[in-house]
């Protein structure tokens, strides 16, 4: 077996586990290259979190889905798993509370340390653009523990782009935090990010290039659209940004007797 | 002897117990003993021997420390887990003080850690993390990436050496490593044995500095492993 250190992530391979019934899972390997953007979706229940689960912790068989995950075509290197600094994921979860007694400026201090960076303006640069994703500005002197979960999923977001800077980000239901989801996506495609989301969301379900459905805590399709659901997608842009409208109209307090989005 | 010591120390719900639960099952049933040090009630003890038919025992230590109680009693233990042909004996502590430390030389020194108590965690219990040889951290699944980066370095800021494990210890997840370090384990060369730290200042036996584990090298407050009913009542 050949480990790999320093090479950098070219591919990323997923081998298959077993169904909540104990059957093996029906595929031989999921690939994911650099740049490639999936959805999971499926029902509560039926895997998804414990799919981005089992590649955020390079599972190795030791997982309760039985999953094996390789790095480059082999087993992952023991430092690549271990040392957060030579990780290339980061997972953000569905948790919306940051735990840590600090500051959002010490905490992202703290973050540089532990990655051995120098400041020189970055933490002043993962506000600003945490800032572009929630409506509800973030600075440097308030907690984290007081943070929305806007604000908390935004920050999170915007450390792993601007800090953590890995190739590969996991984001588990990012439509539920009530963040700007379609800025999100579109910073992190310009970063040529790998992005895996766990969704119920139409739009960004369709706004990724693959489609795996789970069912029973395994993969039961997998669905590469190619193009074919260009027209619907379309749609559901409008309707997403139009019910994005409503929820701001809502948000500042307006009464919605006239719905000028509907009806348009 | 061929028992081999892993002391497992703690704040209480760090997740020790599901620690044990996986070492037991990533180990096997049939080479494992277990104590349990507690203050004044656990059921760790009848839970593991219930769901893995392993030797288990329990001591409360009443109204002595419950790391004081420990250092009594584990040379005892270390013969009772030879005698049942053990090869490890896990030493689960009370969790309690965070001053001593209950590792001893040769054994396997592991602080659970739990990842949601906080960034200053760490530094609250410095000599339970300063003195193991493994900090495992566990309930990983509750927090971001960025969340576990800062907590791993406040356990860096009081121990830049240590091994640091992080686990969901309910599903077992990163616990490989954990058994990678354990497989590498020699066995005790006697029950004989002493503290890696140095005890409090105080006016027993232990806390004045004898490091000698086993009742039989102190004096004043002594307890043997096997001792009439000491349910600690207050009195």
């Amino acid at each position: 077996m050949t480990l790999n250190t320093l090479s950098p992530v070219q591919t990323l391979t997923i081998l298959p586990g077993t169904t909540c019934t104990g059957d093996p899972e029906n595929f031989t390997e999921i690939t994911i290259h650099p740049g490639d953007t999936i959805s999971v979706v499926g029902p509560t229940g039926s895997g998804k979190t414990a799919f981005i689960n089992d590649i955020e912790v390079f599972a190795q068989g030791d997982t309760i889905t039985r999953r094996k995950i390789l790095v480059n075509g082999s087993e992952p290197a023991e430092d690549l798993v271990r040392d957060p600094s030579k990780k290339p994921i980061a997972m953000i979860t569905q948790n919306n509370k940051c735990l840590a007694d600090l500051t959002v400026e010490e905490f992202l201090a703290m973050h540089l340390r532990s990655r051995k960076m120098e400041d020189k303006g970055i933490i002043t640069s993962v506000i600003d653009l945490a800032n572009q994703f929630t409506g509800e500005k973030i600075t440097e002197r308030m907690h984290v523990s007081s943070l929305s979960g806007g604000q908390t999923r935004s920050l999170f977001i915007a450390d792993a782009v601007n800090i953590s800077n890995t190739p590969i980000i996991l984001l588990d239901e990012v439509e539920n935090a009530g963040i700007f989801k379609d800025r999100v996506i579109k910073i992190l495609r310009e970063k040529h990010k790998t992005i895996i989301f766990v969704t119920h969301d139409p739009y960004v379900a369709l706004l990724t290039e693959k489609r795996i459905v789970m069912k029973c805590g395994a993969v039961e399709k997998i669905l590469t659209p190619a193009g074919a659901e260009h027209a619907t997608l379309t749609k559901i842009a409008k309707m997403d940004s139009d019910i994005m409208k409503l929820r701001e109209r809502i948000r500042s307090g307006e009464l919605l007797t006239v719905s000028r989005e509907i009806e348009a | 002897m061929n028992v081999r010591l892993i002391a497992i120390a703690g704040p209480p719900s760090a997740g020790k117990t599901a620690v044990v639960k996986q070492i037991i099952r990533n180990l096997g049933t049939s080479k494992i003993a277990y104590l349990k040090i507690d203050v004044v009630q656990a059921w760790e003890d009848e839970e593991l021997a219930a769901e893995f038919g392993i030797p288990t025992k329990k001591v409360y230590s009443g109204d002595m420390c419950p790391d004081h109680m420990g250092i009594m009693v584990i040379r005892d233990a270390l013969l009772w887990a030879d005698k049942l042909g053990a090869e490890y004996l896990l030493y689960e502590s009370a969790g309690l003080c965070l001053r001593c430390t209950p590792y001893t030389t040769h054994s396997l020194g592991i602080c659970v850690l739990s990842s949601i108590s906080g960034t200053h965690a760490p530094l609250k219990m410095a000599p339970m993390i300063a003195f193991a040889d493994v900090a495992v951290v566990t309930k990983i699944d509750l927090i971001s990436q960025v969340e576990k980066e800062v907590f791993r370095e406040g356990i860096r800021q009081v121990a830049p050496e240590v091994d640091i494990i992080e686990t969901n210890a309910i599903q077992g997840t990163g616990m490989r490593y954990l058994m990678q370090v354990i497989k590498r384990m020699k066995p005790a060369e006697s029950e004989k044995d002493t503290l890696r730290g140095i005890p409090p200042l105080g006016v027993c036996t232990v806390c004045i500095g004898k490091k000698e584990t086993g009742w039989q090298e102190h004096f004043g407050v002594i307890r043997p492993l096997t001792a009439p009913d000491n349910l600690f009542r207050g009195e």
